[in-house]
């Protein structure tokens, strides 16, 4: 693997997409929204609101956790135990949805954006093996999706410690679970929908119907990784640590199977079904 | 000692039911400029990007310097520089940026030749312009010199000219005359036969997957061009009046100057011989060559002629 090539695949897909501002300001904007937007709506609401009802409701949820969890939610009074438990809990998921759905928009039209062009024949001339192809695709949609994640984490750590951390006695954001998730679980959840998406954008006919199939693969895998995200947060060491071993598996698997899949042929356009041409019936 | 630097040997390759290339059978020779010629589905393409490896063949054999596309394809791409039918680039980064990313993928170095690439196809001003802007012309200026930033041992070129203008057209046949002097092996496809007048050694025309007629253009016309009528001026052209008189004359018609049709050239030193004898001081004796394109439709009728006999 000569990885100057595969870094040079990733930068220039990179490049276009710094240049397409129509293309990447929607991701950026989603990112914004999940990271910024509404946590400040979500932890400001809360830590205004004063034993009100909605403090009171998820002081009613927070009851029902288990014990060992309960002990682990900071905080004197029920809105600082509220805001704590949003911040940390309810609001853990985001990090998973933003990386995936902007790695998913990039990764879809990577192979089949080369075929559109007609860049995908330079490509196949080129001496660039199939695997470093494949792996510099992964990088330029990977890179977008992790980078949002960590920018939009750090942004996220310092509205949360800005305004919940006055009624918690100081800083106490990113949680070890947090570290957890962005860290270990977050790059093989981005990995793992990579290889479908990245395997559907060499299969398929046209970008358009590739973001269609990539919204549809990577919506089991976002909703796993909501699911997962959400429960590992409350008990980092053996779930989180678990969760991110069989993740990263499941990525290796994945993206050493992609990686094979991928021929010199379909970036010529051959191998892909096309529709079936229609006759016309002679008058 | 390999003697071919491209060759093909019953090679076949299909799309589903569809044969691209059929029993093709392939040799050019290193130094030398081939032109495939044949219409459009003749499998002129197929047969460059089985070369490089770009596609797989379903059987026979290439050799491309005696290396197989299949087991040392990335050598071989190392060393060809192709431009395919559609100048195709990241519209959205510059033809420097696209240059860069070609010098990369043959990891060239800080050394490429990029500029001077670029000032060859007289492309070098726009270098900092995006690719998306460029005219048709352009973008061909920018895959020619794509094409060559690794100085390529072999240099394919399909379709090179399509919709260009004359101008670009022409760069694109300096280029090869260019390289062909510097003793690299060059393929062109092509359909526009005048393209390949003067500068092929070898011409292959293909039709349906297969490579009918293979060989030096003169050789080609030696083989096929019947054509036995040759043109005569003289300082005083009542002395031509007497032509159709003589012996192996078939016909003459006057039409500025004589064009005559004789039964068989042989016979032409002593036509001229009795024109010299008989007075006349001749200016212009010039048996008819065939251009490139009347020799391909020539090619064409007389296969299609044994094809014919063939069925019946």
């Amino acid at each position: 693997m000569n990885w100057h090539r595969v870094w040079a695949v990733a930068r220039t897909d990179l490049r276009q997409l710094a240049k397409s501002r129509d293309y990447w300001l929607p991701l950026g904007l989603l990112a914004a929204l999940f990271f910024v937007v509404v946590p400040i709506v979500a932890l400001n609401v809360v830590a205004s609101a004063q034993s009100s009802q909605v403090v009171n409701q998820i002081g009613t949820v927070l009851e029902t956790l288990p014990l060992t969890i309960q002990e682990n939610i900071q905080g004197d009074t029920p809105e600082a135990r509220a805001a704590f438990a949003i911040a940390v809990y309810l609001l853990a998921p985001i990090a998973v949805v933003v990386p995936l759905t902007i790695a998913a928009a990039v990764g879809s039209n990577t192979i089949v954006g080369e075929r559109e062009r007609g860049t995908g024949e330079f490509l196949a001339h080129s001496p660039i093996t199939e695997r470093e192809l494949y792996a510099g695709k992964l990088l330029a949609a990977l890179i977008p999706g992790y980078g949002a994640t960590l920018i939009g984490f750090g942004v996220y750590s310092l509205l949360v410690n800005l305004i919940v951390g006055p009624r918690l006695g100081g800083w106490f954001f990113p949680t070890t679970g947090w570290w957890v998730l962005i860290l270990w679980v977050v790059p093989p959840a981005i990995a793992i929908a990579l290889s479908l998406i990245v395997r559907i954008s060499a299969r398929v006919q046209s970008a358009a119907a590739a973001q269609q199939a990539a919204s549809l693969v990577s919506l089991p895998v976002i909703v796993i990784a909501y699911a997962t995200a959400s429960g590992l947060v409350y008990d980092p060491a053996r779930t989180g640590l678990i969760t991110g071993l069989i993740a990263w598996t499941i990525a290796y698997v994945g993206l050493a199977s992609g990686s094979r899949s991928l021929r010199r042929e379909i970036l010529l356009g051959i191998g892909i079904k096309r529709p079936k041409r229609v006759s016309v019936p002679k008058r | 000692m390999r003697d071919t630097a491209i060759s093909f040997t019953r090679v076949g390759r299909s799309f589903g039911s569809i044969d691209a290339v059929q029993d093709l059978d392939l040799d050019i020779q290193p130094g030398s400029v081939a032109v495939l010629l044949g219409p459009n589905g003749a499998g002129k393409t197929t047969t460059v990007r089985l070369a490089t490896g770009a596609l797989q063949a379903d059987a026979g054999t290439i050799k491309i310097l005696g290396m197989d596309p299949r087991i040392d394809g990335n050598e071989i791409r190392r060393i060809s520089g192709v431009v395919p039918p559609k100048a195709a680039f990241y519209d959205r980064l510059t033809g420097l940026e696209n240059l860069q990313f070609a010098a990369k993928l043959w990891e060239l170095g800080p050394t490429a030749p990029i500029e001077s690439a670029a000032e060859r196809f007289d492309i070098g001003h726009a270098l900092d312009q995006e690719v998306g802007g460029y005219s048709t012309g352009m973008r061909t200026r920018l895959a020619l010199a794509r094409a060559i930033l690794h100085d390529p041992t072999i240099l394919l070129l399909d379709e090179p000219t399509a919709g260009l203008d004359p101008e670009s057209a022409r760069a694109v046949l300096d280029l090869i005359r260019d390289m062909a002097g510097k003793g690299r092996t060059i393929v062109m496809c092509t359909h526009l036969l005048h393209e390949a007048e003067g500068i092929a050694d070898q011409v292959v025309l293909m039709n349906e997957g297969h490579a009918w007629v293979a060989g030096h253009p003169d050789h080609l016309a030696e083989q096929y061009w019947r054509d036995n009528r040759v043109h005569f001026d003289a300082e005083d052209r009542t002395d031509l009046s007497i032509l159709s008189n003589l012996d192996g004359v078939v016909s003459a018609t006057f039409n500025g100057h004589v064009t005559a049709e004789l039964d068989n050239l042989d016979r032409l030193p002593d036509i001229v011989a009795t024109l010299v004898a008989g007075g006349a001081r001749l200016t212009r004796v010039e048996p008819i060559q065939p251009t490139l394109e009347a020799l391909y439709f020539e090619m064409q009728r007389h296969r299609r002629g044994e094809k014919d006999e063939v069925r019946s």
